[in-house]
């Protein structure tokens, strides 16, 4: 099953070569780069595979202290790179320590959760968990790169596989659904109006118990607090040109040359490659630069445009496909450790694609995060290649991990 | 216990992807908006507007060309830190004409914040120069460059027509959709009637731009482009140096000068006067200058050798001659009494054969020959007999190329009248009408009206002994350098080469030794001449002069018509030889003559 693995590995690295060439034909020098990035890649790969599995268990804290410690320094002695400050450089290349930082918190996250005596349900073991993925947010955030930060949040999905309660999900979701419906609503005194409304409707068509009433009135105070904070936080927390993107998301055509633009134009890249496509390298769009950002982060507007509908529909069938592949590799696992580090390696992937692709096509606000194994980048590639490869390779090992017990 | 979740997850995994697919069916393959917003992102639609095909004189100097012309064009919305003291300053405006400027701009149909708008209109090549480094100051403004029409001299005008933007009639009429709103087009003279050889054809590229407006090379490899195919060059048949003496001889006159090659049909020179400046009519005087010299009383744009519709007056009495001849009415040696009974003459003859009578022409001749022509006693009626008569007289007069447009190559060109049966039936109201009433025909006054084109085409068929090309300005087009076809055909008359061996030998003793031989002889060429003294009451008389020279194997052809003018061997006379003598020799050897016609006091008698 492993090979089989390999072989998509090796279709989307096909495609990926081709996208990432054309892309950037005319400079010869990023897509000469991004062969030398495959190529170690590929080492990595190797590495991995003759690495003992026993290995990424066992250092995982290690590693995530280390790594820690590292994203801790990148504000220091990083260079900056589009406004966000991620990079540590060496040499001429510069090296995103986040990026590998989502491998790492998923070993460490896997292994907590593998531990003797885990139990989703006990408060402090998911205090902990929150605390895992909490300190690389708070210092990615540091470095001002939102969009790596978010990631992080993907792991809430495996720890709800794992046995938290829907809940917290649920709240996350009524929380986005009020974040987007503060942003909409020009003035956010209409929404506290409405909840003010529906929480007088409910009370008295309700049963009138005392008890029922002051869970409401919380509950409609507690959202119209969320309001008034993301209407803080949008207008007063988030840099400008955050603050930007998130506004354009609601409404792309606030001002299509100037805030919109990336949108606007991503989404005319897109639709101008019809069912079929323009044809491998014939996007005008995106061959004249129209598309900002068009290697790294709106790569997904080449494929729309030269490929069309058709080069979108593979394209978003083998990432469906390969997430469905990781859930299945992690369910057959054998030790809790895998499997959660599997699911971590499946929100993650999922994370990216469903956020990446989201914003070129306009349904997510702009998010810099890239397109695994699409985007140009030396860091982002490598670091899926190794979510990916350790858990082939504890896939490889699973009997032993029987063994072992 | 979590079973169903891991199903939830995938289900979730599953659905965002169904999301994004429906997605991009819907902005991918449903909604064209975004292919259109592509191409016009992308793709520069750039006319490339063909050279008009330039025109040169018989001997290859040029007479009209193409200069650059500069346009400054805004796009309002890429203004930035405008200056207006120091735009004012470089383009050399007041403020006040800044803002009617602005105000203007924005009133126009086309006038987009977004898209170039004409701000200024043709910038001199001088104005120009001096914007041009100072450009970049001025962030929003950019120069449009386009060829306007120029001339070389001042001749011409109206042979050469002008080109000006196409009216709204014009381009809805423009059935084959050749023309855009704001394309130019010749509008009169050489200028409108080849308008097709000399337009070109328009060239469309399609480029690829980047987001920036740079361009990036060619759309699908240029598949779609055509390439401006530039006009045709015409050569003209003129003679710059004669037409420009020509109108310098017809200097504050009014009146008309045309001259043809006799073997070929070319006009050597078509002077019309009073004249203007084609320089006046492009480029960014056009619409004022147009107003004025179309309101000037004296009437500048009329072209008068093709539209000035005049009686001919006595050169009228070859083509009667050559008439009867035919006819056989009359014999070279038929003499006619000179009596003034009906008619007044010269005085100093008095019995004279054919050749004296055309020398010194003579109206009761002539009169007299008409009563031969029209009353040949076929009908016993006296009316019937005269509409035969005048029906056969029409079949002759007619094959000179009278009363008919001759097709000259320019835009309306009268065809003078010669009158019929049908017109005299007309004119009298159907009431009988027989010779007496119609005889002042006989020496070209009357009824008859002419162009000056038909009277230089006269002398030319007298020239060639009997036929005639017709007259065109134009005598190469493009590469092959050939005419049109039917320049290339020979008119011949319906009267027998034969007879005009009589009217060149009468021409020339006018010359010699009759009405012409004042003004007209010239001491190194055998000029053959005709002249015309055409009634013009209560105003001095038109002078009308008809000539080809040399006799023998003639160069030049030309008709000459001087209003109120008077005599038609004082003016007229004086110009045509004149004109003969520059086209030549090169030069006139009488400047006394020149003189005499400069000073243009032809009423004196004096003189």
């Amino acid at each position: 099953m492993a090979l089989v693995t390999l072989g998509w590995l090796n279709i989307f690295a096909a495609i990926y070569d081709e996208t990432a060439n054309q892309t950037i034909w005319d400079l010869s020098l990023s897509s000469g780069r991004q062969l030398m990035f495959i190529a170690a890649a590929a080492v990595i790969v190797v590495v991995i595979i003759i690495i003992d599995m026993r290995f990424y268990e066992t250092f995982a804290y290690l590693f995530y202290g280390l790594i820690l410690a590292l994203l801790f320094l990148v504000p220091f002695i990083g260079k900056e790179v589009g406004g966000n400050k991620a990079w540590i450089g060496i040499g001429s290349f510069g090296v995103q320590p986040s990026e590998f930082a989502k491998f790492i918190t998923a070993l460490a996250v896997a292994k907590y959760i593998g531990s003797v005596g885990f139990k989703m349900d006990n408060l402090r073991n998911q205090a902990i968990l929150f605390a895992l993925i909490g300190v690389p947010i708070i210092l990615i955030q540091l470095q001002k790169d939102t969009g790596t930060a978010l990631v992080f949040t993907s792991f809430v999905l495996v720890f709800y596989r794992e046995g938290m309660s829907p809940f917290l999900l649920i709240v996350g979701v009524c929380a986005a659904t009020i974040f987007v419906l503060t942003l909409l609503v020009p003035n956010p005194l209409y929404l506290h109006a409405a909840i003010a409304l529906l929480l007088i409707l409910l009370i008295s068509f309700g049963k009138k118990k005392f008890k029922r009433i002051a869970i409401l009135v919380i509950g409609a105070l507690l959202i119209s607090g969320v309001i008034v904070s993301v209407d803080y936080v949008v207008n007063n927390v988030l840099k400008p040109h955050q603050q930007n993107r998130v506004k354009v998301l609601v409404n792309p055509d606030i001002d299509p040359l100037g805030v919109g633009w990336n949108v606007t134009q991503s989404k005319i890249a897109i639709g101008s490659g019809g069912f079929i496509g323009k044809g491998f390298l014939k996007g005008t769009q995106t061959k004249f630069d129209f598309v900002p950002k068009q290697s790294t982060d709106f790569i997904f507007c080449t494929i729309g445009e030269e490929f069309g509908w058709i080069g979108s529909l593979v394209v978003i069938g083998l990432f469906v496909t390969l997430l469905l592949r990781v859930i299945f590799l992690s369910e057959r696992q054998k030790s809790r450790f895998a499997r959660a580090y599997g699911y971590s390696v499946a929100c993650i992937l999922f994370f990216h694609f469903a956020i990446n692709i989201g914003m070129t096509v306009g349904l997510f606000p702009v998010i810099g995060i890239p397109l695994p194994f699409f985007s140009y980048g030396g860091s982002s590639l490598w670091g899926f290649t190794i979510l990916l490869f350790v858990l082939l390779k504890l896939d490889a090992h699973r009997s032993q991990v029987l063994q072992r017990i | 216990m979590n079973e169903g979740r891991r199903e939830i997850v995938q289900l979730v995994f599953v659905l965002v992807g169904l999301i994004f697919l429906i997605k991009l069916f819907f902005i991918q393959v449903l909604d064209n908006k975004y292919a259109e917003l592509a191409d016009s992102n992308a793709i520069l639609r750039q006319v490339e507007y063909p050279f008009r095909g330039l025109i040169t004189d018989r001997h290859g100097k040029l007479i009209v060309y193409n200069t650059p012309e500069y346009d400054l064009t805004a796009i309002v919305k890429d203004i930035k830190n405008f200056d207006s003291t120091k735009f004012c300053q470089v383009f050399e405006i007041s403020r006040e004409d800044l803002r009617l400027k602005f105000k203007e701009m924005k009133k126009r149909k086309e006038y987009s914040p977004v898209k170039p708008t004409l701000f200024i209109d043709q910038l001199s090549n001088l104005d120009f120069a001096r914007v041009q480094d100072r450009l970049d100051e001025f962030s929003g403004f950019y120069i449009e460059a386009r060829t306007t029409r120029a001339y070389t001299t001042t001749a011409l005008a109206n042979a050469l027509g002008y080109v000006s933007e196409l009216s709204k009639d014009q381009l809805e009429r423009d059935e084959k959709s050749f023309y855009r709103q704001g394309d130019y087009i010749g509008q009169s003279g050489i200028e409108s009637y080849y308008e097709e050889q000399l337009r070109g054809k328009r060239g469309v590229r399609f480029k690829l731009r980047n987001v920036k407006g740079v361009e990036k090379g060619s759309f699908k490899n240029g598949a779609y482009d055509t390439l401006s195919i530039p006009g045709q060059n015409l050569v003209s048949g003129i003679d710059l140096d004669l037409q420009q003496y020509g109108e310098l001889l017809m200097k504050g006159k009014s009146g008309s000068i045309a001259a043809i090659e006799p073997s070929s049909g070319e006009v050597l020179a078509l002077v019309s006067g009073p004249s203007y400046d084609p320089n006046l009519l492009t480029g960014s005087r056009y619409s004022s200058n147009f107003r004025l010299i179309s309101n000037d009383t004296l009437k500048p744009l009329f072209n008068r050798p093709l539209m000035a519709q005049y009686r001919p007056g006595s050169i009228f009495k070859i083509a009667q001659a050559m008439t009867a001849l035919q006819e056989k009415v009359i014999t070279p040696e038929t003499r006619i009494r000179c009596d003034k009974s009906l008619i007044g003459c010269h005085p100093g003859h008095d019995n004279q054969d054919l050749r004296g009578a055309i020398a010194n022409s003579c109206n009761p001749y002539f009169l007299g020959v008409l009563r031969k022509m029209l009353n040949k006693g076929v009908s016993s009626s006296p009316f019937e007999d005269t509409r035969i008569g005048l029906a056969e007289w029409n079949k002759h007069i007619n094959s000179f190329g009278f009363g008919s447009n001759l097709g000259i190559d320019l835009p309306n060109e009268k065809g003078g009248l010669i009158p019929t049966p049908a017109y005299y039936d007309r004119a009298y109201d159907n009431r009988p009408w027989k010779f007496s009433n119609i005889y002042s025909i006989a020496i070209g006054e009357g009824e008859n009206l002419v162009v000056p084109i038909q009277m230089a085409n006269f002398a030319a068929i007298i020239a060639n002994r009997g036929y005639y090309y017709t007259p065109h300005l134009i005598k190469g087009m493009g590469k092959d350098g050939k005419p049109l076809p039917k320049y290339t055909e020979r008119h011949y008359t319906t009267i027998d080469s034969s007879y005009f061996r009589i009217a060149v030998d009468a021409m020339q003793q006018v010359v010699e030794s009759g009405t012409g031989q004042y003004r007209a002889r010239l001491a190194d060429i055998i000029v053959c001449g005709k002249t015309g003294t055409v009634q013009n009451d209560p105003l001095p008389a038109h002078s009308v002069f008809i000539a080809f020279a040399p006799r023998d194997n003639p160069k030049i052809a030309i008709s000459v018509y001087v209003e109120d003018a008077g005599q038609g061997a004082r003016a007229a006379a004086s110009i045509a030889s004149l004109m003969i003598e520059k086209y030549l020799l090169g030069k006139t050897k009488r400047q006394f003559i020149e003189d005499y016609v400069l000073a243009g006091k032809f009423l004196d008698q004096k003189n």
